[in-house]
């Protein structure tokens, strides 16, 4: 199983002419997904390695029953190639473009959501649904099969996760880049909710880093409804206040959306947050293997999700680690090292005058 | 991006927003000849993208021109938080009978723009929401639906009571709003809006941000851009593409991706160094790229080492390699460097990298101690 794309997953994809789109369509289609058709108006007719290329979105639909849509065109153009996408009726978009106005984004949520449509980015790498599909950007070659849930905010910090479980033979279920922009359609806490009721999810992964308070929602969300174990890492440390860091969403502004911030609030619910994206693996392993032994020892009676996962905080568990490795046994004071070494609230927005 | 308040005060006063007569000057003569032109008192208000300005004595008071000409010798060439000053705003003095706040913010968490207003202007924002958060009112406005006159008008009545200010008010809330679309902005901001004897309502600061994304359709706000408060590294990397910020110490950072790079900076810090800058090469893997961020990064000074971090997916470490090659063949760096390639065609590109002899690492946490080792000590 997976989340949010599979094996009936029918794609179309969105400037499949262009460099980009082009590249990937062909990517995705070795991959093993069901690329449908692509579009570009005016190139009607054409075809992209073997894939069809149609006038509009309606049209494609029409001839194909694509019931999702990848977005690799400019950012002037990417607000209406969403609103195409969902006047032909596609369920699941996936933006990857990079550079969208917010105000555009600001309009495109509310008609997204207005119409039952899964919106994932904008400037997001896509997800893959292991042995099943891929859409975006994401390299085929990093992912194995298994049963972890990745989510990110990021691309290349993804892969890094990513490949360092596939290297600790921890295999993926889903893995999926939300984006980097202020306004997304696809939240931690969709995703989180959506691997929570995937049975081959066994454990979650979650890739956060500064600016907004999406980590700090996502952490009040798994104390409230989220069973399986989560290990997080959140980027961002040493950035400066007041700098957007590349992504348009990466930015401290009036004293918030600090790392430290976003650590604390995930160290609160339980949820370790590794030193390193190579310490995730052994982090990971550590907190699955306790759950386990503290599912199998807690009574039917006081099985509240919250009881499991209070217990669940690196210090009060310590002692009761019975299988640990080797990694987790030296990740794990890194993960606490972290949580010491937090810093103040940095600056917050001076008087305007 | 960021413009100055001198600026901000044009786009109001084209959309009807009062603004009280100014004009910028960047020497103490030009200063004079304003001051003399709006014939009375007047502020001189320094001109630096930094909050804080009153406090750190960039805002004065002058009673007539020679005042005002004797202030703007003394705030051009200030130093306020790092920077120069190299404009003033020359404006006319307001008799202030009570100040407010008024601001739009794109907030994420709604993903709406919500426009706060408090009847406690003229002080920080932050401190007034955490000191006294009942004085401060919030709407999220339907993006789709805009932002409609009694909404306006409602906000307008948490300022003011006599029911010709809020008549005023609830127009610039309405003209505000306005602006924060036609120009893109992420945040605009006027603290303080005030009330003077004469019973007006006046616009006496002035903040706007405009979101990068969409400098491309606002090239008549593009324009306002002040290179010359920029550190001019970042002007060049924007000027190539890159994203690139700089910081303060010794090792200097190349990578792909901005989360990566961000985990990279950390990362240095956590293994005792300290970063150089945030540099994020993007997908991309063009030799001319990697040029231009490798100068970049020898540009500053304090940089010992060189951290070049790639994790190839789409992007194929041999191009990389090949880049990191030419640019180095060209600059012939005098600072030692380290290289982590990893992903697609890796070890292609890590045999082409021997040529120039450069050290590679294999793992992420590896080329980030490797190249504190080689800044040396006190990295």
């Amino acid at each position: 199983m997976s989340i949010f794309i599979d094996k009936k997953t029918k794609v179309l994809v969105q400037g499949i002419t262009g460099r980009d789109g082009s590249f990937h369509a062909r990517q995705m289609k070795s991959a093993g997904t069901k690329v449908v058709g692509g579009v570009t108006p005016g190139k009607g007719g054409a075809s992209v390695g073997g894939i069809p290329v149609f006038n509009s979105m309606a049209e494609a639909v029409e001839k194909t029953g694509a019931n999702t849509s990848v977005v690799y065109v400019p950012p002037a153009f990417a607000a209406d190639a969403i609103y195409e996408a969902v006047g032909a009726g596609i369920k699941t978009v996936v933006c990857v473009t990079e550079g969208i106005p917010a105000n555009d984004m600001m309009k495109v949520y509310p008609h997204v959501t207005k119409h039952g449509v899964r919106l994932i980015g904008p400037n997001c790498p896509g997800l893959i649904s292991v042995g099943q599909s891929k859409v975006g950007i994401m390299p085929a070659t990093i992912v194995k099969k298994g049963n972890v849930g990745v989510v990110s905010r990021s691309g290349t910090l993804t892969y890094e996760a990513i490949w360092a479980l596939t290297l600790a033979g921890m295999g993926q279920t889903t893995c999926i880049g939300i984006g980097g922009d202020q306004v997304i359609g696809t939240s931690f806490i969709d995703c989180l909710e959506a691997f929570e009721a995937d049975k081959s999810t066994k454990a979650i992964v979650m890739i956060g880093e500064i600016g907004g308070s999406d980590e700090e929602e996502a952490a009040a969300y798994i104390k409230k409804h989220v069973t399986k174990p989560v290990v997080a890492f959140i980027a961002g440390q040493a950035a400066p206040p007041g700098k957007r860091m590349g992504h348009a969403g990466a930015i401290i502004s009036g004293g918030t959306g600090t790392a430290a911030e976003k650590i604390a609030a995930l160290n609160k619910v339980g949820v370790p947050v590794a030193g390193s994206p190579t310490e995730i693996p052994g982090v990971l392993r550590e907190l699955m293997s306790r759950t386990k032994k503290k599912a199998a020892g807690r009574t039917t009676t006081a099985g509240k999700k919250t009881v499991t996962r209070k217990k669940a905080t690196p210090k009060k568990s310590a002692t009761g680690v019975k299988k640990t490795t080797a990694r987790a046994r030296a990740a794990k004071p890194a993960a606490r090292t972290r949580i010491r070494t937090r810093g103040k609230k940095t600056t917050a927005r001076k008087k305007q005058k | 991006m960021k413009v100055h308040e001198y600026q901000a005060k044009e786009i109001f006063a084209d959309a009807g927003i009062p603004v009280p007569p100014g004009e910028m000057a960047t020497t103490p003569a030009e200063a004079f000849e304003i001051a003399s032109g709006l014939n009375r008192a007047v502020m001189v208000k320094s001109q630096v993208h930094v909050g804080g300005r009153g406090k750190a004595g960039g805002i004065k008071y002058a009673e007539n021109a020679e005042a005002a000409n004797v202030l703007a010798q003394t705030i051009l060439g200030m130093d306020i938080k790092g920077l120069t000053v190299k404009k003033v705003l020359v404006t006319a003095a307001e008799d202030i009978t009570s100040e407010s706040y008024v601001g739009i913010i794109l907030d994420r968490a709604t993903k709406r723009p919500v426009i706060m207003v408090s009847p406690a202007g003229g002080v920080d924002i932050e401190e007034v929401a955490a000191k006294t958060p009942e004085k401060i009112f919030k709407l999220a406005v339907d993006p789709v639906l805009g932002l409609r006159t009694y909404q306006a008008r409602d906000l307008a009545f948490k300022l003011y009571h006599d029911i010709g200010q809020v008549r005023q008010a609830a127009d610039i809330i309405m003209k505000l709003y306005d602006v924060f679309w036609k120009i893109d902005a992420s945040l605009v901001e006027i603290n303080p809006l005030i009330t003077n004897t004469a019973a007006q309502v006046v616009a006496i600061d002035a903040k706007v941000n405009i979101d990068d994304n969409a400098l491309y359709r606002q090239k008549q706000v593009e324009v306002m851009r002040d290179l010359d408060a920029e550190e001019p590294s970042e002007v060049q990397a924007r000027e190539a593409d890159l994203s690139y910020v700089k910081l303060d110490g010794s090792i200097g950072c190349m990578v792909n991706g901005a989360g990566l790079a961000m985990t990279t900076m950390d990362l240095v810090k956590r293994y005792g160094g300290e970063p150089a800058n945030f540099l994020d090469i993007g997908g991309s893997s063009s030799p001319e790229k990697v040029i231009a961020a490798l100068k970049i990064i020898l540009g500053d000074p304090n940089v010992r080492s060189i951290l070049i971090n790639i994790f190839g997916g789409i992007t194929r470490c041999d191009d990389v390699a090949t880049g990191i090659v030419r640019a180095f063949k060209e600059l012939k760096p005098a600072v030692p460097a380290v290289v982590r390639l990893t992903g697609t065609n890796e070890e292609e590109g890590i045999r082409i990298l021997k040529s120039v002899n450069l050290p590679s690492a294999d793992t992420l946490d590896n080329v980030v101690k490797k190249a504190i080792e080689l800044a040396g000590k006190d990295a």
